[in-house]
This record gives structure tokens, sequence and C-alpha cells, in this order.
């Protein structure tokens, strides 16, 4: 089961690769050399994919993540045009420190997803991650209380991300 | 018509690159200079790919570039995180005119960083 | 058009070699050294435009994987100096 999800990943991203679809009709030859070699990256690593292959083929679970992709596409926006207005600012306006925040999340991918996520929140970068507690740098800083600064910096991709890991 | 919207994108990454380059220019300490510039640099590429794949359509060129955009937005905040964190235990002093740093005061989980 | 684009972003590239040769830490050479090559991707987008072959942007794919891999490399470098201190 691993191994037939990791094989599927690996031939879509073959197929972006070479992109076979010619004007003089369909490559062949490299679609055939994509699946004899995802098979044998199947295989062989996919024993260190992931744990719980059966959640791959759950269709809600693309819907949100489909949902997730626009809220992180418009945070990394905000973010943008945050720091452009801040590092073209005259004075400067930035009052750096670091907080410490709190999730619900209990899988590991589903952490790591977050903190990568929060790397892209508006003047957020995550310094270091112990158990369930994140300590964030912002650039900016709003809030220094723990439960404020969840609820501003986490709540929006937790709520999501949690539809998708858990 | 489409290539002229390329363009459009093209002229707004290279500008967001150029911001963030003045950044790390500008910027007073390690910290800030990560995140402001990494985020504007990576909206600015992640444009110019986007008007790459709106100029040269589904094509060899437009399926390798998409590819592109989506290698760069997982990789750069891994790398802002990672960098972060060692520079952290490397010792990098934070701008003196910093607010708060719970990190510190929770002594506990540096302790374990270092155990680990 | 995009010459002047490839200009442009060629001063910015020099903004980044020019933190990298005056940045006072390790650390600060390490973000710059990513920053550039991020924006290298952008060179490799761009050559793809204005000759219209589809290599450069091959290159410039493996380059951002290796530079990932790079500064993965460099920041382990980083921590393993902070134990010995």
């Amino acid at each position: 089961m691993k191994r037939l999800v990791l094989a599927l990943l690996s031939f879509i991203v073959w197929i972006l690769l070479i992109w076979p679809f010619t004007a003089y009709g369909i490559d062949w030859q490299g679609i055939i050399i994509g699946i004899f070699s995802s098979i044998i990256v199947g295989i062989l690593f996919g024993d260190a994919f992931t744990d719980s292959p059966h959640r791959f083929f759950e269709i809600r679970r693309y819907l949100w993540l489909i949902y997730f992709i626009f809220v992180f596409v418009w945070s990394f926006l905000e973010a943008s045009f945050d720091f452009a207005y801040r590092v073209l600012h005259p004075s400067l306006p930035i009052k750096p420190g670091i907080i410490k925040v709190k999730t619900k999340l209990k899988k590991r991918a589903g952490i790591a997803m977050l903190a990568n996520s929060i790397g892209f929140a508006p003047g957020a970068v995550t310094v270091e991650v112990v158990g369930d507690t994140l300590y964030i740098h912002m650039a900016c800083l709003k809030y220094q209380d723990t439960d404020e600064a969840t609820a501003y910096v986490v709540r929006r991709f937790e709520r999501i991300l949690e539809r998708i890991f858990e | 018509m489409r290539e002229t919207i390329g363009y459009l994108f093209m002229f707004i990454g290279v500008v967001f690159d150029a911001i963030g380059c003045i950044g790390l220019i500008r910027l007073p300490d390690l910290y800030n200079r990560l995140q402001a510039s990494l985020k504007c640099v990576a909206m600015g590429t992640s444009f110019i790919l986007l008007g790459t794949m709106i100029i040269a359509g589904f094509s060899p060129v437009g399926a390798k570039a998409f590819l592109c955009l989506l290698f760069v937005l997982i990789i750069s905040p891994t790398t802002e995180h990672a960098l972060a964190r060692a520079s952290y235990i490397a010792g990098v002093k934070m701008w003196e005119k910093s607010t708060v740093d719970r990190l510190k005061e929770d002594n506990v989980a540096r302790e374990r960083i270092r155990v680990e | 058009m995009i010459n002047l684009l490839i200009v442009i972003l060629t001063c910015c590239s020099f903004l980044c070699l020019f933190r990298i040769a005056r940045g006072p830490s390790a650390s600060d050479r390490a973000v710059a050294i990513d920053i550039l090559g991020i924006m290298i991707v952008a060179f490799g987008a761009f050559m793809s435009i204005k000759t219209g072959k589809e290599f450069y942007l091959t290159t410039a794919l493996v380059w951002a994987l290796l530079n990932f891999i790079g500064v993965l490399a460099l920041a382990k470098f980083l921590e393993g100096k902070g134990f010995d201190d």
C-alpha cells in the first residue's frame, strides 16, 4: 500500500518532468520508462515514506487541501506586501521578539506542515519546536501573551490542517 | 495579449525581488533579514515562474515552470526554519531593541535542545 | 523588455553579494547564499523565455534542489558549531 502510493506520486512528478504530450503525439517511450522507474522507487523506498497510506485515498482531505492552498497563498501575499511596506518605509517600523504559541495537532507531519506555513504568515518564522509548543520570531509584535498570539497566528492554519492530517 | 499579462507578472516579480534585496541590506539583525528577504524573494520568484507559465502555456516549458514553482514554495519555508533554528543555537544575538525572548526565558527547552 | 528585467535582477544579485562579502557572522552569509540560490531559479526562467529552450528550466530545477540540500547542510554545520561552545 505504501509502495503503491509512493510509486503513484513519483510517476506524477516524472510526467511533469518530461511532459510527453508533444504536438506529434504521445511519447510512449518516456511513459514506459517512467512506469518502470517509479515501480523501482516504490519498492526500494516505500518503507520510509508514511505510516498511514489509506489517508491518501480519501477525497475529503484533497478538498480541504485545495482550500488550504488558497488560505496559504493569501497569507503569503499579505506577508510580502507587509514586508515591502516595512522595508521601504524610511523609519523601519519593526518591533521584533520571540513569543510562544501552543498547537493542538498531534501528528508529526501536521506539526511540520504548520511550522512551514507559519514561515509564510505575516512577519513570523518558527525558531524552535518542542513537543506541542512552537517558539516563533515575529517582526512586528502585536501580542506578547501566549493565548492571544495563538489565536492570531496559528488558528487560521490549524483548523484546516487538523482536517487534512488528523 | 497573453504575452503582455505574462510580462506584467514578471515585472511585479522583479520588483519584489528588488525589495527583498534592499531589505537584505537595510534591516538590522539576522532574523528580520531572514524573514523579510526570503518572503519577498520567494514571492518574486513565484511570480516570475507564473509569468513563464502564462507565456509558455501547455508545453514542456510550462510544465517545468509549474514544477519549479512547487519546489520553490516547498523549499523556501523549510530553509527559513532551518536557518533560523541553526542561527539561534549557534548564538547569533537578536537586535538590541527587541522586546521579548521567551525561548531564553524557558531555559529548560534550550537545555533539551543541547542534549539532543 | 526582458533584457531590462535581466539587468535589474543582476543588480539585485550584486546587493546579495555585498551582504555575503560584509556579513558580520557566518549565519548572515548562509542566509544571503540561500536568497541568491532562489534568485538563480528566476534567471533560469528568464533565459528559458528569451531563447525558447527548455533545458534552462531543467537546470533551474536541479539548482533549486541542490541549493536546498546545500543550505540544510550549512544549517547543520552551524548548529554543530554551537555544541562545542
